[in-house]
């Protein structure tokens, strides 16, 4: 059983999703509860075998990839079908197939308009295949084909399942994305040509990240690089959101249903920062130095930017949607540090924000049930109304802006931490001059959530909604799918060696592959600098 | 600098002195914390259930806690005398001598220290700097939390004579606001959540007193500020009291901007790479670190204080706070929560020693501050109506005190004021509040007045505490704030010297907040207590369990300040009475700055004594003769004379204006930066993002739209001519699919979605094989 759980368990979690889906097309739409039964069991089952892989899976060794499967694919190529976990994936795989059955649970009496249980639950376990599929992809092809299957499900629960304005909004999240990606394949397709073998010198010809990371942009002329790099800037930074890249997300999370919301904020935006930690950086490490004070730069924008733009509205959705572009922008500054202090901090603070926002955004769907409307200037009162409710939406608020004890504390102070001293050839000054504008971002991020939190749930209730029997409190479907969440915010808060004891090896192995080269990031790096 | 003069000598030095060993109580003095945590989740989970909704198990635990902090207190005192580490460990010893191999020496024992996930340093007795004193070993437990690289997190504790004493400030004024409570919030709409929050405020405050590293600090001092913002706001039915939780969490927000620099450069700089105050503070002393990352630590750390601690300009939240429940203002906003950035600079003390040259100067940010706060928050208690707000600005002005004696390098004579004002201005605010329960209102001027008839105690009480805090002899508020008077070092008639410092501006700044104490809480009685009754109903005293708690408080204000009666006050057989403070409080020791004391003298006392006899004496005057005369012949309950000054001077005029209207701060945070980043910078930034940067990316989409057109219309139509139908073709079918997918017809997405899938497949094998 193990020996099949250590070699099949990874595909095992790739397609069981995919099978789930196929038994739910055979069966006619009218069976509904068949429909979320298979689809719960399905999710269920991929939780437990992550489950188990996470049992099996050697901590002491987090570094190294595990569960390695390695078969050939598209041979005309050298693509190959390569997947394992690591520690860095790992804490996302785990946060990805958690997300799913809760949005399953939480499905069940909240199919969106116009209804459809049959679809709308084959669209979520197809990207939950996408999903996992990225996170333990080890070919940049295998990568490539998962990040863009995550695109359709999301494209048409948008599209059919979404608010008003959803033609635009599905459309918008639809092509940046493929923009963005088609320039993240031009740079991959970049590395295969490119590449070179460190110690012979002879070229690569492959898709294999691990092989692409240990070469580290061997052989490749800077100016080149730095293209290459800043194709998968614009490839990954559009999918973060990045600013200026940024503008599908308010839209596409405003015009999606409660559970698309939730899946977009919890994972997909960490497709993006994943890409940065896995693939732009270990490979071209080298551009990557160049280009971190800028990655650094558009961060701190964002996280200004985000918070302003909080600040500005006067939808719930579309405030909690803009206050991931500030969140995203903690995650990347981390990341532009180039430091394994940094890296875990931008893993941190992914699973923080996944847990935290995919929260908030659970709590915005419920509250557009009972109330039919997000907007702020007509709620208010929710402590009065529905407690416990406007009890969860405090404690995640609190969360959100940083919070000791809860998450999104050990994503947000490590990542200004590591800001203060970058890796080797970045500029103190400049980063340091991030710290500062990071942390005034903490004020505001305050500003934006307690406000929200007066406006909606403090102060009596308006008299539109005085005697609204609709407004109830949390139901017990809602509370099944929220609980995980909820207990997870407090656990990591207290206990954040939890993810970083897991993360550290990986993130330090792979920062560590460019330095051990003889002309590895280091000293290219200072050469580059000085020169 | 007097490290390396001793060092240089070789013949002295400066042990850290730290042990891991010591009483049980000391060592475990992580359970006095813990006890409120749990009965804050016990009264979450299970209060609404219990017969006294809550209350009882707050009580118990925070009882508890006070006990154990007293036997804790105890213990100090014993080990203080009596511990002196093994000899056997002096081949540990850390000896601090001012050579950077020392400062790596440290780190070595640290590391070096067999017990696994638990360490301790120790230190060996040795001689002390200054005076011939043993050293104060700290005890010192920590335990790894986590790591992130090679960074240990540490959870852990660190037990010194400032620490015990403010488990007992904290642990007792908190027992004695929950009896209080038990009364004064009876029958209140969310009375368990009340108790549940006292909980936590008190258990989140004991952590950060006890938190042996800077990071721990952060966390309890973000958590006091979630409690005081869940407690300012506790009727947030009210807008202004959910208005007034925001802005005193915000404000403080801004000061943490601070807290997160400061702290993060005191760890790369100071503690390279830990978080550790002993760490940080015996490298800052052996001159291990950087000067400049010192100033912009200290300087960062600052604005922490200035929020939290209300320090001018960011003190404009305390005021509002008052919004809160009165033993809320008491424990939190007066004795307390606010003295969190006291504590912390106190903890910290080489980085502003250092970093601000705290030594042989006569001017620096920390003390002007203070000195401007003392005196600028006192004068806006003279136009106050609401007791509360005199009082709260009162607890500024005391707080500014504070900083200044930390400031101008009077440690003690700081943690003394501390220690003498929770009590002294604890007592005031439940008082007050035992009067505004009496009369339902906090306006001392439409419904107050008189109320020493109806109010005996309450206004025994007050009236004591009154005069602690206006420092008159012998209460405790005289002996604390002479101590920070004579420590500016500023005093050189008649025998008084020493100090860090000639600090001559901030004692005449303290000088002048002595006498301006003194009248306001002068004409605070008056209108409280003396008059007629100027409200409705009548009024009556309150019961027990406030009555209690207002004269345990007020006997600590006339006895605290015999903790530390200053050098040469008492001589003789009865000398050792002397400083007992100062010489169980101030640490001794490697990660202690070395501080020079004032020598105390008679004549600034009796100086200062008469100032603020003169300020008390003139608004005695002022409403008990002038006032009460007119009162008496018009036969109305007077508030104020009718031809004031501020009626006749039109500068007095504009100055009243000015108090009144708060130096228009208010005016300048609430409406002209929150107002313009809320409104026009946050709208500006929209619209940028919804004309500009979305604009930018929907114009190319159209314009991609438009090019496909021009294509289609221009080269296929017209050129490609063969293509035409089938093009046609595959609008058709594509019109088709996406016909299907807009009527409804869902079956066929998943299928669609494969297909898609595929098809993006196929391409990427045809294109990648070229």
């Amino acid at each position: 059983m193990t020996d099949f759980l250590n070699t099949w368990g990874l595909t095992a979690i790739i397609f069981v999703p995919l099978i789930g889906a196929a038994v739910m097309m055979l069966i006619p739409e009218r069976e509904e509860e068949a429909h979320k039964q298979i689809a719960l069991l399905t999710s269920l089952v991929t939780l437990g075998l992550v489950a188990a892989l996470m049992i099996d899976f050697d901590y002491d060794d987090a570094g190294t990839l595990q569960f390695v499967q390695d078969k050939g694919w598209i041979d005309v190529i050298n693509s190959r079908y390569i997947i394992g976990l690591d520690g860095i994936s790992i804490p996302l795989l785990a946060l990805t197939v958690l997300v799913v059955p809760l949005v399953i649970i939480y499905s069940w009496h909240h199919i969106p308009n116009p209804g459809n249980a049959k679809a709308f639950l084959i669209l979520n376990l197809i990207l939950e295949t996408g999903m996992v599929g990225t996170f333990i992809a080890q070919d940049l092809i295998l990568f490539f084909l998962f990040f863009e299957v995550v695109l359709l499900p999301m494209f048409f629960m948008i599209a059919v399942w979404g608010g008003e304005d959803r033609r635009y909004a599905s459309l918008k999240f639809f092509l940046y994305t493929l923009f963005g990606s088609a320039l993240m394949l031009l740079g991959f397709l970049a590395l295969f040509f490119l590449a070179q073998d460190p110690a012979t010198g002879a070229a690569l010809h492959s898709f294999d990240m691990r092989l692409l990371t240990e070469s580290a942009g061997s052989g490749i002329v800077h100016s080149t690089q730095l293209w290459i790099f800043g194709a998968m800037f614009i490839g990954f930074g559009v999918k973060v959101p990045i600013f200026p890249f940024h503008t599908w997300l308010p839209d596409a999370h405003t015009q999606a249903p409660t559970q698309g919301s939730v899946i977009l904020a919890a994972v997909l935006l960490k497709l993006g920062t994943y890409g940065f930690l896995r693939i732009a950086i270990p490979m071209l490490p080298e551009a990557a130095t160049t280009w971190a004070p800028w990655i650094g730069l558009v961060a701190v924008i964002g996280i200004i930017y985000g918070a302003l733009g909080c600040l500005a509205q006067t939808d719930m959705k579309r405030l909690i949607a803009f206050s991931s572009v500030a969140h995203m922008g903690f995650v990347m500054l981390a990341i532009a540090t180039m430091t394994p202090f940094g890296f875990n901090a931008a893993i941190y603070g992914m699973v923080a924000h996944g847990l935290i926002t995919g929260m908030l955004f659970f709590v915005a769907g419920s509250v557009k049930e009972r109330y039919h409307t997000l907007d702020i200037s007509r709620l208010g009162g929710m402590l009065i109304q529905a407690p416990k409710l406007g009890w969860i939406l405090g404690i995640v608020s609190m969360a959100s802006l940083g919070l000791p004890g809860l998450a999104g504390f050990w994503g947000e102070f490590p990542a200004i931490l590591s800001a203060y001293s970058p890796a080797n050839g970045l500029s103190e000054v400049t980063f340091r001059t991030y710290m500062v504008i990071a942390a005034v971002g903490t004020v505001l991020a305050a500003g934006y959530l307690l406000w929200l939190y007066q406006r909606t749930a403090m102060g009596e209730p308006s008299a539109e909604f005085a005697d609204d029997p609709n407004i109830t409190d949390v139901n017990t479907q809602e509370w099944l799918a929220w609980t995980p969440l909820l207990i997870l915010i407090v656990v990591f808060g207290v206990l954040p060696g939890l993810i970083f004891d897991v993360t550290d090896p990986a993130v330090t192995q792979i920062l560590d592959n460019c330095l051990q080269q003889p002309d590895g990031c280091t000293s290219v790096v200072q050469a580059a600098v000085g020169g | 600098m007097n490290l390396l003069l001793l060092a240089a000598e070789g013949a002295t030095s400066v042990p850290l002195a730290v042990s891991d060993g010591a009483n049980w109580f000391l060592e475990h003095a992580w359970i006095v914390p813990l006890l409120p945590a749990l009965s804050f989740l016990v009264i979450l989970f299970f209060g609404k259930r219990m017969p006294r909704k809550g209350a009882e198990v707050g009580i118990a635990a925070v009882g508890l806690a006070f006990l154990f902090s007293v036997v804790a207190g105890i213990a100090w005192i014993d080990h203080r005398d009596n511990f002196t580490l093994p000899e056997e460990s002096g081949e540990h010893a850390l000896v601090i001598d001012g050579s950077s191999e020392s400062v790596d020496q440290i780190v070595l024992a640290a590391e070096e220290t067999p017990a696994e996930g638990d360490h301790a340093e120790e230190g060996a007795a040795g001689e002390a700097h200054g005076e011939a004193e043993s050293p104060t070993i700290a005890v010192h437990s920590s335990t790894t939390w986590f790591h992130n690289g090679d960074v240990a997190f540490d959870a852990g504790i660190l037990v010194d004579g400032l620490s015990v004493v403010l488990l007992f400030v904290v642990t007792l004024v908190s027992l004695l606001v929950h009896i209080y409570s038990t009364d004064y919030v009876a029958g209140d709409r969310r009375y368990t959540h009340f108790f549940a929050f006292l909980s936590l405020f008190t258990a989140s405050m004991l952590f950060f007193v006890l938190s042996d590293n800077i990071l721990q600090m952060i966390v309890g001092w973000e958590l006091v500020g979630v409690c005081s913002w869940v407690l300012i706001g506790h009727w947030w039915e009210e807008k202004p009291n959910s208005d007034a939780a925001m802005k005193a969490f915000l404000t403080n927000r801004v000061g943490d901007v601070g807290l997160l620099v400061g702290v993060i450069i005191l760890f790369w700089a100071a503690g390279h790479g830990s978080f550790d105050i002993l760490t940080i503070n015996s490298n800052i002393i052996s001159g291990g670190v950087s000067h400049t990352a010192l100033v912009v630590a200290a300087m960062s750390l600052t604005t922490a204080v200035m929020s939290k601690s209300g320090q001018f300009v960011l003190h404009t939240w305390l005021p509002d706070a008052m919004a809160g429940p009165t033993p809320v203002s008491a424990l939190i906003h007066a004795a307390t929560m606010v003295v969190a950035g006291i504590y912390m600079v106190a903890r910290l003390y080489p980085v502003f020693f250092e970093g601000m040259q705290i030594g042989g100067s006569s001017i620096n940010l920390l003390a002007t501050i203070g000195a401007i706060t003392l005196v600028f928050g006192g004068l806006l208690a003279f136009v106050q109506n609401d007791i509360k707000k005199v009082l709260a600005y009162s607890t500024i002005s005391q707080l500014g005190y504070m900083a200044m004696a930390l400031g101008v390098g009077a440690w003690t004579a700081a943690v003394f004021h501390l220690f003498t004002h929770a009590f002294f201005k604890a007592c005031l605010f439940l008082g007050a509040g035992s009067a505004s329960h009496a009369v339902h209102s906090f306006d001392m001027k439409t419904d107050m007045g008189g109320l020493r008839k109806w109010m005996p105690h309450t206004y025994r009480t007050f009236v004591v505490a009154s005069l602690a805090l206006a420092g008159v002899f012998p209460l405790a508020g005289f002996w604390s704030k002479d101590e920070i008077l004579a420590g500016t070092g500023g005093w050189g008639l008649f025998g008084g010297t020493g100090g860090n410092g000639a600090y001559t501006f901030h004692l005449v700044m303290g000088t002048v907040g002595a006498a301006l104490t003194g009248a306001y809480m002068t004409r605070v009685i008056y209108l409280t207590f003396f008059g007629e009754f100027r409200g409705h109903g009548t009024p009556h005293e309150s019961g027990r369990r406030i009555i209690v708690p207002l004269y345990i408080l007020a006997a600590f204000a006339l006895f605290a300040g015999l903790f530390n009666l200053p050098a040469g006050f008492i001589t003789g057989n009865h000398s050792s009475w002397q400083e007992r403070f100062g010489h169980y409080v101030e640490p001794v020791a490697g990660y202690f700055p070395p501080i020079s004391h004032a020598t105390p003298s008679y004549s600034l006392a009796i100086a200062s004594s008469l100032v603020a006899l003169a300020g008390i004496g003139y608004a005695y005057w002022y409403y008990f003769v002038k006032v009460d005369r007119l009162a008496r012949a018009t036969g109305e309950s007077l508030t104020e004379l009718p031809d004031g000054f501020v009626s006749k001077s039109s500068v007095a005029r504009a100055g009243h204006t000015l108090l009144v209207e708060k130096y228009y701060l208010d005016h300048l945070y609430t409406d002209v930066i929150a107002g313009t980043t809320k409104g026009a910078i946050a709208r500006g930034a929209n619209w940028v993002n919804q004309n500009v940067i979305d604009g930018t990316v929907d114009l190319a989409g159209r314009t991609s739209v438009k090019a496909g057109q021009l294509t289609y219309d221009k080269i296929d139509q017209a050129v490609v001519d063969g293509t035409v139908n089938g093009s046609g073709r595959i609008s058709d079918a594509l019109g088709g699919i996406f016909r299907r997918v807009q009527t409804g017809k869902v079956q066929q997405y998943a299928a669609l979605l494969f297909a898609g899938a595929a098809i993006l497949g196929g391409i990427l094998v045809v294109v990648l094989s070229l």
